[in-house]
Protein backbone atom coordinates (compact mmCIF):
# COMPACT_ATOMS: atom_id res chain seq x y z
CA UNK A 1 0.00 0.00 0.00
CA UNK A 2 2.64 2.25 0.72
CA UNK A 3 3.98 2.74 -2.65
CA UNK A 4 0.75 4.57 -3.76
CA UNK A 5 1.03 8.37 -3.56
CA UNK A 6 -3.06 9.37 -2.56
CA UNK A 7 -3.00 12.65 -1.92
CA UNK A 8 -5.71 14.91 -3.79
CA UNK A 9 -4.70 16.30 -7.48
CA UNK A 10 -2.23 19.59 -6.95
CA UNK A 11 -3.92 22.00 -9.49
CA UNK A 12 -2.08 24.65 -10.93
CA UNK A 13 -2.73 26.72 -13.89
CA UNK A 14 0.59 24.96 -14.70
CA UNK A 15 -1.50 23.05 -17.29
CA UNK A 16 -2.26 25.75 -19.85
CA UNK A 17 1.04 25.69 -22.03
CA UNK A 18 0.45 21.93 -21.89
CA UNK A 19 -2.97 22.44 -23.13
CA UNK A 20 -1.91 24.81 -25.85
CA UNK A 21 1.11 22.17 -27.31
CA UNK A 22 -2.23 19.93 -27.82
CA UNK A 23 -4.14 22.48 -29.64
CA UNK A 24 -1.16 23.89 -31.69
CA UNK A 25 -0.85 19.65 -33.04
CA UNK A 26 -4.79 20.00 -33.13
CA UNK A 27 -4.72 22.88 -35.35
CA UNK A 28 -2.36 21.40 -38.10
CA UNK A 29 -4.96 18.10 -37.82
CA UNK A 30 -7.69 20.76 -37.63
CA UNK A 31 -9.39 19.30 -41.11
CA UNK A 32 -9.79 15.98 -40.81
CA UNK A 33 -10.38 16.36 -36.75
CA UNK A 34 -13.62 18.09 -37.62
CA UNK A 35 -14.72 16.00 -40.51
CA UNK A 36 -14.05 13.11 -38.08
CA UNK A 37 -15.62 14.53 -35.51
CA UNK A 38 -18.51 15.15 -37.73
CA UNK A 39 -19.19 12.89 -40.65
CA UNK A 40 -19.50 9.72 -38.55
CA UNK A 41 -22.34 11.07 -36.06
CA UNK A 42 -24.13 12.45 -38.46
CA UNK A 43 -24.42 9.76 -40.76
CA UNK A 44 -25.71 7.75 -37.83
CA UNK A 45 -28.00 10.63 -37.15
CA UNK A 46 -29.04 11.04 -40.75
CA UNK A 47 -29.50 7.63 -41.76
CA UNK A 48 -31.13 6.42 -38.64
CA UNK A 49 -33.24 9.21 -38.17
CA UNK A 50 -34.57 9.52 -41.24
CA UNK A 51 -34.56 6.00 -42.67
CA UNK A 52 -35.92 3.92 -39.50
CA UNK A 53 -37.42 7.15 -38.31
CA UNK A 54 -39.55 7.14 -41.09
CA UNK A 55 -41.19 3.55 -40.13
CA UNK A 56 -41.82 4.68 -36.72
CA UNK A 57 -44.60 6.83 -34.80
CA UNK A 58 -43.65 9.54 -32.84
CA UNK A 59 -40.95 8.37 -29.75
CA UNK A 60 -41.57 10.38 -26.52
CA UNK A 61 -43.50 13.16 -28.13
CA UNK A 62 -41.63 14.23 -30.71
CA UNK A 63 -40.46 13.08 -34.37
CA UNK A 64 -37.94 10.25 -34.14
CA UNK A 65 -34.51 12.24 -35.53
CA UNK A 66 -35.35 14.74 -32.83
CA UNK A 67 -35.39 12.16 -30.04
CA UNK A 68 -32.51 10.62 -31.95
CA UNK A 69 -30.33 14.13 -32.31
CA UNK A 70 -30.57 14.72 -28.68
CA UNK A 71 -28.83 11.15 -28.21
CA UNK A 72 -26.34 11.70 -30.63
CA UNK A 73 -25.43 14.30 -28.89
CA UNK A 74 -24.34 13.04 -26.04
CA UNK A 75 -22.71 9.55 -27.01
CA UNK A 76 -20.77 11.91 -30.20
CA UNK A 77 -18.87 13.97 -26.96
CA UNK A 78 -18.89 11.00 -24.60
CA UNK A 79 -16.74 9.32 -27.86
CA UNK A 80 -14.78 12.36 -28.71
CA UNK A 81 -13.97 12.64 -25.03
CA UNK A 82 -13.05 8.49 -24.72
CA UNK A 83 -11.16 8.91 -27.87
CA UNK A 84 -8.55 11.69 -27.25
CA UNK A 85 -8.21 10.15 -23.36
CA UNK A 86 -7.31 6.72 -24.79
CA UNK A 87 -5.60 6.57 -27.84
CA UNK A 88 -4.22 9.64 -28.10
CA UNK A 89 -3.27 10.56 -24.02
CA UNK A 90 -1.51 6.88 -24.76
CA UNK A 91 0.60 7.86 -27.71
CA UNK A 92 1.52 11.00 -25.47
CA UNK A 93 1.79 8.91 -22.31
CA UNK A 94 3.58 5.99 -23.65
CA UNK A 95 4.89 5.40 -27.28
CA UNK A 96 5.86 9.36 -27.79
CA UNK A 97 7.22 9.69 -24.60
CA UNK A 98 5.60 13.22 -24.53
CA UNK A 99 5.27 13.03 -20.75
CA UNK A 100 8.35 12.46 -19.87
CA UNK A 101 10.06 15.97 -21.88
CA UNK A 102 7.31 17.47 -20.12
CA UNK A 103 8.64 15.71 -16.45
CA UNK A 104 11.48 17.02 -16.78
CA UNK A 105 10.71 20.87 -17.49
CA UNK A 106 9.16 22.42 -14.46
CA UNK A 107 5.67 20.74 -14.32
CA UNK A 108 4.38 18.12 -12.24
CA UNK A 109 2.61 14.59 -13.69
CA UNK A 110 -0.56 16.13 -11.28
CA UNK A 111 0.28 19.21 -14.33
CA UNK A 112 0.15 17.16 -17.03
CA UNK A 113 -3.02 14.84 -16.05
CA UNK A 114 -5.13 18.02 -15.77
CA UNK A 115 -3.69 19.41 -19.14
CA UNK A 116 -5.16 16.04 -20.38
CA UNK A 117 -8.91 16.20 -18.76
CA UNK A 118 -8.78 19.71 -19.90
CA UNK A 119 -7.71 18.99 -23.33
CA UNK A 120 -9.82 16.29 -24.07
CA UNK A 121 -13.10 17.88 -22.62
CA UNK A 122 -12.11 20.98 -24.66
CA UNK A 123 -12.03 18.68 -27.86
CA UNK A 124 -15.64 16.58 -26.69
CA UNK A 125 -17.41 19.74 -26.22
CA UNK A 126 -16.04 20.41 -29.87
CA UNK A 127 -17.67 17.53 -30.84
CA UNK A 128 -20.63 18.06 -29.02
CA UNK A 129 -20.99 21.83 -30.95
CA UNK A 130 -21.15 20.20 -34.36
CA UNK A 131 -23.43 18.12 -33.71
CA UNK A 132 -25.60 21.18 -32.08
CA UNK A 133 -24.59 22.80 -35.47
CA UNK A 134 -26.78 19.91 -37.25
CA UNK A 135 -29.19 20.00 -34.90
CA UNK A 136 -29.78 23.96 -35.61
CA UNK A 137 -29.40 23.38 -39.41
CA UNK A 138 -31.78 20.90 -39.54
CA UNK A 139 -34.35 22.66 -37.38
CA UNK A 140 -34.83 20.41 -35.33
CA UNK A 141 -34.75 22.26 -31.95
CA UNK A 142 -35.98 26.23 -31.57
CA UNK A 143 -35.39 26.39 -27.96
CA UNK A 144 -33.56 29.14 -26.18
CA UNK A 145 -32.64 26.06 -24.15
CA UNK A 146 -30.25 24.40 -26.37
CA UNK A 147 -28.02 26.99 -24.97
CA UNK A 148 -27.92 24.90 -21.95
CA UNK A 149 -26.31 22.51 -23.77
CA UNK A 150 -22.85 23.85 -23.97
CA UNK A 151 -22.33 23.75 -20.40
CA UNK A 152 -23.64 20.24 -20.12
CA UNK A 153 -21.27 19.30 -22.94
CA UNK A 154 -18.53 20.12 -20.86
CA UNK A 155 -20.05 18.01 -17.49
CA UNK A 156 -20.04 14.86 -20.62
CA UNK A 157 -16.47 15.57 -21.64
CA UNK A 158 -15.46 15.59 -17.89
CA UNK A 159 -17.02 12.46 -16.88
CA UNK A 160 -15.89 10.36 -19.85
CA UNK A 161 -12.30 11.91 -20.14
CA UNK A 162 -12.14 11.19 -16.05
CA UNK A 163 -13.20 7.50 -16.75
CA UNK A 164 -11.00 6.90 -19.60
CA UNK A 165 -7.78 8.13 -17.89
CA UNK A 166 -8.35 5.18 -15.99
CA UNK A 167 -8.00 3.27 -19.00
CA UNK A 168 -5.04 4.60 -19.68
CA UNK A 169 -3.35 4.63 -16.71
CA UNK A 170 -3.26 0.87 -16.60
CA UNK A 171 -3.09 0.17 -20.54
CA UNK A 172 0.16 -1.78 -21.86
CA UNK A 173 -0.94 -0.95 -25.32
CA UNK A 174 -3.73 -0.11 -27.82
CA UNK A 175 -4.85 -3.03 -27.75
CA UNK A 176 -5.89 -3.07 -24.12
CA UNK A 177 -8.92 -0.26 -24.87
CA UNK A 178 -11.09 -3.03 -26.49
CA UNK A 179 -12.10 -4.49 -23.59
CA UNK A 180 -13.15 -1.23 -22.57
CA UNK A 181 -15.20 0.07 -25.72
CA UNK A 182 -16.64 -3.92 -25.34
CA UNK A 183 -17.53 -4.09 -22.08
CA UNK A 184 -18.31 -0.07 -21.27
CA UNK A 185 -18.48 2.17 -24.13
CA UNK A 186 -20.98 0.00 -26.37
CA UNK A 187 -23.12 -1.05 -23.84
CA UNK A 188 -23.79 2.37 -22.50
CA UNK A 189 -24.56 3.55 -26.46
CA UNK A 190 -26.89 0.25 -27.14
CA UNK A 191 -28.56 0.31 -23.33
CA UNK A 192 -28.40 4.46 -21.94
CA UNK A 193 -31.22 5.60 -24.52
CA UNK A 194 -29.35 7.17 -27.37
CA UNK A 195 -31.68 5.27 -29.94
CA UNK A 196 -34.63 4.59 -27.97
CA UNK A 197 -36.19 5.55 -24.43
CA UNK A 198 -34.68 3.46 -21.79
CA UNK A 199 -38.28 2.93 -20.03
CA UNK A 200 -38.48 0.32 -23.28
CA UNK A 201 -35.63 -2.22 -21.84
CA UNK A 202 -37.34 -5.11 -19.15
CA UNK A 203 -36.81 -3.81 -15.64
CA UNK A 204 -33.59 -5.38 -14.70
CA UNK A 205 -31.78 -3.66 -17.57
CA UNK A 206 -33.19 -0.26 -16.52
CA UNK A 207 -31.71 -0.60 -13.61
CA UNK A 208 -28.24 -1.13 -15.02
CA UNK A 209 -28.99 1.22 -17.39
CA UNK A 210 -29.75 3.80 -14.24
CA UNK A 211 -26.04 3.24 -13.29
CA UNK A 212 -24.31 4.38 -15.97
CA UNK A 213 -23.24 7.71 -16.67
CA UNK A 214 -24.55 8.09 -20.10
CA UNK A 215 -28.08 7.40 -19.00
CA UNK A 216 -27.56 10.56 -17.08
CA UNK A 217 -25.88 12.74 -19.32
CA UNK A 218 -29.37 11.99 -22.05
CA UNK A 219 -31.67 12.88 -18.84
CA UNK A 220 -30.66 16.59 -19.08
CA UNK A 221 -29.74 16.57 -22.95
CA UNK A 222 -32.87 15.26 -24.20
CA UNK A 223 -35.03 17.67 -22.28
CA UNK A 224 -32.83 20.83 -23.41
CA UNK A 225 -32.53 19.53 -26.96
CA UNK A 226 -36.77 19.70 -26.77
CA UNK A 227 -37.16 22.86 -25.16
CA UNK A 228 -38.01 21.01 -21.75
CA UNK A 229 -36.20 22.14 -18.61
CA UNK A 230 -34.93 18.28 -17.46
CA UNK A 231 -36.13 17.04 -14.10
CA UNK A 232 -34.21 16.11 -11.05
CA UNK A 233 -30.51 17.74 -12.37
CA UNK A 234 -28.95 17.81 -9.74
CA UNK A 235 -28.26 14.19 -9.17
CA UNK A 236 -27.90 13.96 -12.59
CA UNK A 237 -25.31 16.68 -12.54
CA UNK A 238 -23.89 14.47 -9.19
CA UNK A 239 -23.55 11.42 -10.90
CA UNK A 240 -21.93 12.75 -13.89
CA UNK A 241 -19.16 14.78 -11.32
CA UNK A 242 -18.83 11.63 -9.56
CA UNK A 243 -17.56 9.18 -12.36
CA UNK A 244 -15.43 12.17 -13.48
CA UNK A 245 -14.38 13.00 -10.69
CA UNK A 246 -13.68 9.88 -9.12
CA UNK A 247 -11.84 8.78 -12.56
CA UNK A 248 -9.80 11.76 -12.69
CA UNK A 249 -8.68 10.78 -9.05
CA UNK A 250 -7.93 7.12 -9.45
CA UNK A 251 -6.34 8.03 -12.71
CA UNK A 252 -3.36 9.97 -10.87
CA UNK A 253 -3.28 8.07 -8.33
CA UNK A 254 -2.43 5.08 -10.56
CA UNK A 255 -0.58 7.03 -13.16
CA UNK A 256 1.65 8.26 -10.63
CA UNK A 257 2.72 4.75 -9.69
CA UNK A 258 3.42 4.14 -13.14
CA UNK A 259 5.32 7.05 -14.23
CA UNK A 260 7.32 8.49 -10.65
CA UNK A 261 8.07 4.69 -9.09
CA UNK B 1 29.49 40.10 -2.64
CA UNK B 2 30.50 37.39 0.02
CA UNK B 3 27.35 35.60 -0.94
CA UNK B 4 27.57 35.14 -4.33
CA UNK B 5 31.33 33.84 -3.35
CA UNK B 6 30.18 31.47 -1.33
CA UNK B 7 27.43 30.60 -4.21
CA UNK B 8 30.03 30.21 -6.58
CA UNK B 9 32.04 27.51 -4.10
CA UNK B 10 29.10 25.71 -2.75
CA UNK B 11 28.20 22.38 -5.16
CA UNK B 12 25.66 22.58 -7.37
CA UNK B 13 24.30 19.16 -6.65
CA UNK B 14 24.69 17.23 -3.46
CA UNK B 15 23.18 13.82 -2.85
CA UNK B 16 24.10 11.80 0.16
CA UNK B 17 23.10 8.19 0.97
CA UNK B 18 20.90 8.12 -2.26
CA UNK B 19 18.71 4.73 -1.66
CA UNK B 20 16.17 3.12 -4.17
CA UNK B 21 14.73 -0.17 -4.38
CA UNK B 22 12.08 -1.88 -6.90
CA UNK B 23 11.18 -4.76 -4.16
CA UNK B 24 13.72 -6.71 -3.32
CA UNK B 25 15.86 -5.10 -5.99
CA UNK B 26 18.17 -2.27 -4.54
CA UNK B 27 18.78 -0.35 -7.60
CA UNK B 28 20.65 2.83 -6.20
CA UNK B 29 22.35 1.24 -2.97
CA UNK B 30 24.48 4.18 -0.60
CA UNK B 31 25.07 6.84 -3.70
CA UNK B 32 27.21 10.04 -2.31
CA UNK B 33 28.01 12.39 -5.01
CA UNK B 34 29.02 15.78 -5.51
CA UNK B 35 29.13 18.71 -8.09
CA UNK B 36 31.44 21.40 -8.40
CA UNK B 37 29.87 24.97 -10.24
CA UNK B 38 31.39 24.58 -13.52
CA UNK B 39 32.34 20.98 -13.62
CA UNK B 40 31.65 17.91 -16.19
CA UNK B 41 30.87 15.26 -13.87
CA UNK B 42 30.64 11.61 -15.22
CA UNK B 43 28.49 8.54 -14.36
CA UNK B 44 29.51 5.63 -15.71
CA UNK B 45 28.36 1.77 -15.48
CA UNK B 46 27.88 -0.99 -16.94
CA UNK B 47 24.08 -1.90 -18.50
CA UNK B 48 22.13 -1.97 -15.51
CA UNK B 49 24.39 -0.45 -12.66
CA UNK B 50 21.90 2.36 -11.50
CA UNK B 51 22.86 5.28 -13.59
CA UNK B 52 19.65 6.39 -15.10
CA UNK B 53 17.94 5.82 -11.74
CA UNK B 54 20.41 7.70 -10.02
CA UNK B 55 19.53 10.72 -12.72
CA UNK B 56 15.52 10.50 -12.27
CA UNK B 57 16.39 10.54 -8.14
CA UNK B 58 18.41 13.85 -8.42
CA UNK B 59 15.52 14.85 -11.05
CA UNK B 60 13.24 14.69 -8.27
CA UNK B 61 10.81 12.44 -10.58
CA UNK B 62 10.99 9.41 -8.03
CA UNK B 63 11.30 9.56 -4.49
CA UNK B 64 14.53 7.79 -3.02
CA UNK B 65 14.19 5.55 0.02
CA UNK B 66 16.45 6.90 1.71
CA UNK B 67 19.01 9.56 1.64
CA UNK B 68 19.03 13.39 1.11
CA UNK B 69 19.23 15.62 -2.15
CA UNK B 70 20.01 18.87 -2.97
CA UNK B 71 19.76 20.36 -6.44
CA UNK B 72 20.77 24.15 -6.95
CA UNK B 73 20.80 24.92 -2.83
CA UNK B 74 16.98 22.90 -3.28
CA UNK B 75 15.63 20.46 -1.71
CA UNK B 76 14.51 17.60 -3.94
CA UNK B 77 12.37 15.94 -4.20
CA UNK B 78 10.21 18.46 -2.43
CA UNK B 79 11.01 21.00 -3.67
CA UNK B 80 12.42 19.63 -7.35
CA UNK B 81 9.85 21.41 -9.51
CA UNK B 82 11.16 24.65 -8.56
CA UNK B 83 15.09 23.37 -9.20
CA UNK B 84 14.44 22.03 -12.39
CA UNK B 85 13.43 26.45 -13.34
CA UNK B 86 17.16 26.06 -13.65
CA UNK B 87 17.94 22.33 -15.10
CA UNK B 88 18.01 21.31 -18.51
CA UNK B 89 17.68 17.40 -19.20
CA UNK B 90 18.70 15.41 -22.77
CA UNK B 91 17.04 12.30 -22.09
CA UNK B 92 18.47 8.79 -23.73
CA UNK B 93 15.58 8.16 -25.93
CA UNK B 94 14.52 11.33 -27.73
CA UNK B 95 11.22 12.63 -26.58
CA UNK B 96 11.11 15.44 -29.37
CA UNK B 97 7.24 16.39 -30.47
CA UNK B 98 6.86 14.56 -34.32
CA UNK B 99 3.99 16.58 -34.80
CA UNK B 100 6.14 19.80 -34.64
CA UNK B 101 8.72 21.74 -36.70
CA UNK B 102 12.23 22.70 -34.87
CA UNK B 103 11.39 25.93 -33.66
CA UNK B 104 8.14 24.62 -32.90
CA UNK B 105 9.80 22.28 -30.66
CA UNK B 106 11.87 24.86 -29.32
CA UNK B 107 8.75 27.00 -28.81
CA UNK B 108 6.40 25.06 -26.92
CA UNK B 109 9.53 23.53 -24.55
CA UNK B 110 10.08 27.30 -23.45
CA UNK B 111 6.11 27.83 -22.42
CA UNK B 112 6.61 24.73 -19.90
CA UNK B 113 9.00 26.82 -18.35
CA UNK B 114 6.65 29.96 -18.09
CA UNK B 115 8.39 31.73 -20.61
CA UNK B 116 6.70 33.76 -23.35
CA UNK B 117 6.47 33.26 -26.50
CA UNK B 118 8.28 36.80 -27.28
CA UNK B 119 11.17 35.26 -24.97
CA UNK B 120 12.04 32.17 -26.69
CA UNK B 121 11.38 33.45 -30.22
CA UNK B 122 14.07 35.58 -29.24
CA UNK B 123 16.26 32.50 -28.53
CA UNK B 124 15.58 30.80 -31.02
CA UNK B 125 17.84 31.72 -33.44
CA UNK B 126 21.18 31.09 -30.73
CA UNK B 127 19.82 27.90 -30.06
CA UNK B 128 19.74 26.86 -33.71
CA UNK B 129 23.18 28.24 -34.54
CA UNK B 130 24.29 26.23 -31.50
CA UNK B 131 22.38 22.87 -32.51
CA UNK B 132 23.78 23.67 -36.25
CA UNK B 133 20.39 24.01 -37.31
CA UNK B 134 20.12 27.29 -38.44
CA UNK B 135 18.12 27.28 -41.73
CA UNK B 136 15.89 24.72 -40.49
CA UNK B 137 13.73 25.94 -37.91
CA UNK B 138 10.61 25.14 -40.00
CA UNK B 139 11.75 21.62 -40.87
CA UNK B 140 9.89 18.58 -39.90
CA UNK B 141 11.82 15.95 -37.04
CA UNK B 142 11.44 13.45 -38.97
CA UNK B 143 13.62 14.72 -41.79
CA UNK B 144 16.26 15.45 -39.22
CA UNK B 145 19.30 12.95 -39.19
CA UNK B 146 19.56 11.33 -35.84
CA UNK B 147 22.39 13.60 -34.88
CA UNK B 148 20.10 16.76 -35.68
CA UNK B 149 17.87 14.95 -33.32
CA UNK B 150 19.85 14.99 -30.72
CA UNK B 151 21.13 18.16 -31.11
CA UNK B 152 18.15 19.90 -30.75
CA UNK B 153 16.95 17.81 -27.95
CA UNK B 154 20.42 19.64 -26.38
CA UNK B 155 19.40 23.03 -27.88
CA UNK B 156 15.20 22.49 -26.21
CA UNK B 157 18.17 21.63 -22.76
CA UNK B 158 19.18 24.72 -23.22
CA UNK B 159 15.50 26.84 -23.96
CA UNK B 160 15.78 27.95 -20.46
CA UNK B 161 19.14 29.02 -19.96
CA UNK B 162 19.83 26.54 -17.36
CA UNK B 163 22.70 26.35 -14.68
CA UNK B 164 23.10 22.08 -14.94
CA UNK B 165 22.45 19.77 -17.93
CA UNK B 166 21.42 16.41 -17.02
CA UNK B 167 22.32 14.23 -19.94
CA UNK B 168 21.62 10.40 -20.42
CA UNK B 169 24.24 8.83 -22.39
CA UNK B 170 24.38 11.99 -25.04
CA UNK B 171 25.73 10.19 -27.87
CA UNK B 172 24.82 6.64 -28.44
CA UNK B 173 23.63 5.48 -31.39
CA UNK B 174 25.24 8.50 -33.23
CA UNK B 175 28.43 8.08 -35.94
CA UNK B 176 31.41 9.77 -35.08
CA UNK B 177 31.29 12.65 -37.16
CA UNK B 178 28.04 13.43 -35.16
CA UNK B 179 29.35 12.23 -31.68
CA UNK B 180 32.22 14.52 -32.08
CA UNK B 181 29.99 17.51 -33.16
CA UNK B 182 28.51 16.41 -29.65
CA UNK B 183 31.58 16.43 -27.75
CA UNK B 184 32.71 20.05 -29.23
CA UNK B 185 28.48 21.70 -28.01
CA UNK B 186 29.32 20.39 -24.97
CA UNK B 187 32.93 21.80 -24.15
CA UNK B 188 31.40 25.17 -25.57
CA UNK B 189 28.60 24.74 -22.91
CA UNK B 190 31.16 24.02 -20.14
CA UNK B 191 33.10 27.01 -21.62
CA UNK B 192 30.22 29.27 -20.77
CA UNK B 193 30.50 27.89 -17.11
CA UNK B 194 27.68 25.24 -17.53
CA UNK B 195 27.64 22.81 -14.90
CA UNK B 196 27.21 18.99 -16.82
CA UNK B 197 26.19 15.54 -15.02
CA UNK B 198 26.46 12.95 -18.07
CA UNK B 199 26.14 9.32 -18.18
CA UNK B 200 27.89 7.00 -20.78
CA UNK B 201 29.10 3.59 -21.74
CA UNK B 202 31.70 5.34 -23.89
CA UNK B 203 34.94 5.48 -22.28
CA UNK B 204 36.71 7.76 -24.80
CA UNK B 205 33.61 10.20 -24.20
CA UNK B 206 34.29 10.01 -20.47
CA UNK B 207 37.97 10.65 -20.51
CA UNK B 208 37.52 13.24 -23.14
CA UNK B 209 35.26 15.48 -21.29
CA UNK B 210 34.69 14.79 -18.03
CA UNK B 211 36.81 16.69 -15.04
CA UNK B 212 35.82 13.90 -12.80
CA UNK B 213 34.23 10.30 -12.86
CA UNK B 214 32.10 8.22 -10.95
CA UNK B 215 32.04 4.22 -11.56
CA UNK B 216 28.87 3.07 -10.36
CA UNK B 217 27.98 -1.15 -10.64
CA UNK B 218 25.31 -2.32 -8.41
CA UNK B 219 23.89 0.78 -7.48
CA UNK B 220 26.83 2.16 -5.27
CA UNK B 221 30.11 3.76 -6.19
CA UNK B 222 33.59 1.53 -7.07
CA UNK B 223 35.70 4.70 -7.33
CA UNK B 224 35.23 8.46 -7.88
CA UNK B 225 38.37 10.62 -9.02
CA UNK B 226 39.54 12.41 -12.60
CA UNK B 227 40.11 10.11 -15.15
CA UNK B 228 43.71 10.67 -15.41
CA UNK B 229 43.87 9.81 -11.75
CA UNK B 230 41.74 6.74 -12.03
CA UNK B 231 43.61 5.53 -14.62
CA UNK B 232 47.43 5.95 -12.68
CA UNK B 233 45.84 4.75 -9.51
CA UNK B 234 44.57 1.40 -11.12
CA UNK B 235 46.29 -0.02 -14.81
CA UNK B 236 50.46 0.13 -15.48
CA UNK B 237 50.99 3.08 -17.82
CA UNK B 238 51.62 0.88 -20.92
CA UNK B 239 49.61 -1.83 -22.19
CA UNK B 240 50.44 -4.94 -25.01
CA UNK B 241 47.58 -6.76 -26.03
CA UNK B 242 48.77 -9.89 -27.51
CA UNK B 243 46.55 -12.18 -30.36
CA UNK B 244 46.70 -15.21 -31.96
CA UNK B 245 44.76 -18.41 -31.54
CA UNK B 246 46.00 -21.59 -29.34
CA UNK B 247 50.05 -19.67 -29.79
CA UNK B 248 49.02 -17.40 -27.12
CA UNK B 249 49.00 -19.76 -24.95
CA UNK B 250 51.90 -21.38 -25.47
CA UNK B 251 53.77 -18.11 -25.04
CA UNK B 252 51.75 -16.95 -22.68
CA UNK B 253 54.45 -17.62 -19.72
CA UNK B 254 57.66 -15.89 -21.55
CA UNK B 255 55.22 -12.96 -22.29
CA UNK B 256 53.89 -12.68 -18.84
CA UNK B 257 57.22 -12.42 -17.48
CA UNK B 258 58.28 -9.41 -19.13
CA UNK B 259 55.21 -7.37 -17.56
CA UNK B 260 53.90 -6.90 -14.35
CA UNK B 261 50.53 -7.77 -14.67
CA UNK B 262 48.19 -10.36 -17.06
CA UNK B 263 44.79 -11.16 -18.07
CA UNK B 264 43.72 -13.62 -20.46
CA UNK B 265 40.22 -12.79 -22.51
CA UNK B 266 39.71 -15.59 -25.08
CA UNK B 267 42.72 -15.82 -27.04
CA UNK B 268 44.18 -12.39 -26.28
CA UNK B 269 46.65 -11.44 -23.79
CA UNK B 270 46.92 -8.61 -21.92
CA UNK B 271 50.44 -7.43 -20.37
CA UNK B 272 50.43 -4.41 -18.13
CA UNK B 273 53.76 -2.80 -17.52
CA UNK B 274 55.39 0.47 -16.70
CA UNK B 275 58.20 -0.32 -18.91
CA UNK B 276 57.00 -2.25 -22.36
CA UNK B 277 60.43 -1.98 -24.29
CA UNK B 278 61.45 -5.30 -23.14
CA UNK B 279 58.42 -7.41 -24.10
CA UNK B 280 58.14 -5.22 -27.26
CA UNK B 281 61.73 -6.70 -28.44
CA UNK B 282 60.39 -9.74 -27.84
CA UNK B 283 57.01 -9.57 -30.15
CA UNK B 284 59.10 -7.88 -32.94
CA UNK B 285 61.76 -11.11 -32.58
CA UNK B 286 58.60 -13.19 -33.52
CA UNK B 287 56.09 -13.12 -36.76
CA UNK B 288 53.45 -15.50 -35.38
CA UNK B 289 51.50 -13.03 -33.21
CA UNK B 290 49.91 -10.02 -34.15
CA UNK B 291 50.18 -7.14 -31.16
CA UNK B 292 48.93 -3.76 -30.04
CA UNK B 293 50.85 -1.48 -27.85
CA UNK B 294 49.27 1.92 -26.64
CA UNK B 295 48.61 3.62 -23.50
CA UNK B 296 46.04 2.74 -20.85
CA UNK B 297 43.12 4.47 -20.76
CA UNK B 298 40.00 4.35 -18.82
CA UNK B 299 38.04 1.43 -20.74
CA UNK B 300 40.88 -0.57 -19.03
CA UNK B 301 39.94 0.70 -15.63
CA UNK B 302 36.32 0.37 -16.28
CA UNK B 303 36.71 -3.76 -17.09
CA UNK B 304 39.36 -3.53 -14.17
CA UNK B 305 36.56 -2.63 -11.86
CA UNK B 306 33.37 -3.57 -13.28
CA UNK B 307 34.13 -6.57 -14.88
CA UNK B 308 34.00 -8.18 -18.14
CA UNK B 309 30.86 -10.37 -17.57
CA UNK B 310 28.15 -9.03 -20.11
CA UNK B 311 25.55 -6.80 -18.43
CA UNK B 312 22.01 -7.25 -20.57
Amino acid sequence: MWNFDYSLPKLSWRFIPIWRRNFLVWRKLAIPSILGNLADPAFYMLGLGYGLGSLLPQVSGVPYMTFLAAGTLCYSTMNSATFESLYSAFSRMHVQKTWDAMLNAPLELDDVMLAELAWATSKSVLSGVAILVIILALGLSHSWLLFWTLPLLVLIGFCFTGMALVMNALSPNYDFFMYYFTLVITPMVLLCGVFYPVEQLPAFLQTAANWLPLTHAIELGRPLVQGEWPQHVLSHVGVLLAYGGAGFYLALVLVRRRLLK
Amino acid sequence: MISSMDEKLSPVLIATALRKSYGANEVVAGLDLALAPGECFGLLGPNGAGKTTTLRLLLGLTRPDGGTISLLGLPVPDQARKARVKVGVVPQLDNLDPDFSVAENLLVYGRYFGLSDAAVAARIPALLEFADLAGRADAKIETLSGGMKRRLTLARALVNDPDVIFLDEPTTGLDPQARHMMWQRLRRLLGEGKTILLTTHFMEEAERLCDRLLIMDRGAAITTGAPRDLIAAHIEPHVVEIYGDHEVGVHAAGYAALSERQERVGETLFCYCTDPHALLAALQAQSVLRYLHRPANLEDVFLKLTGRDLRD
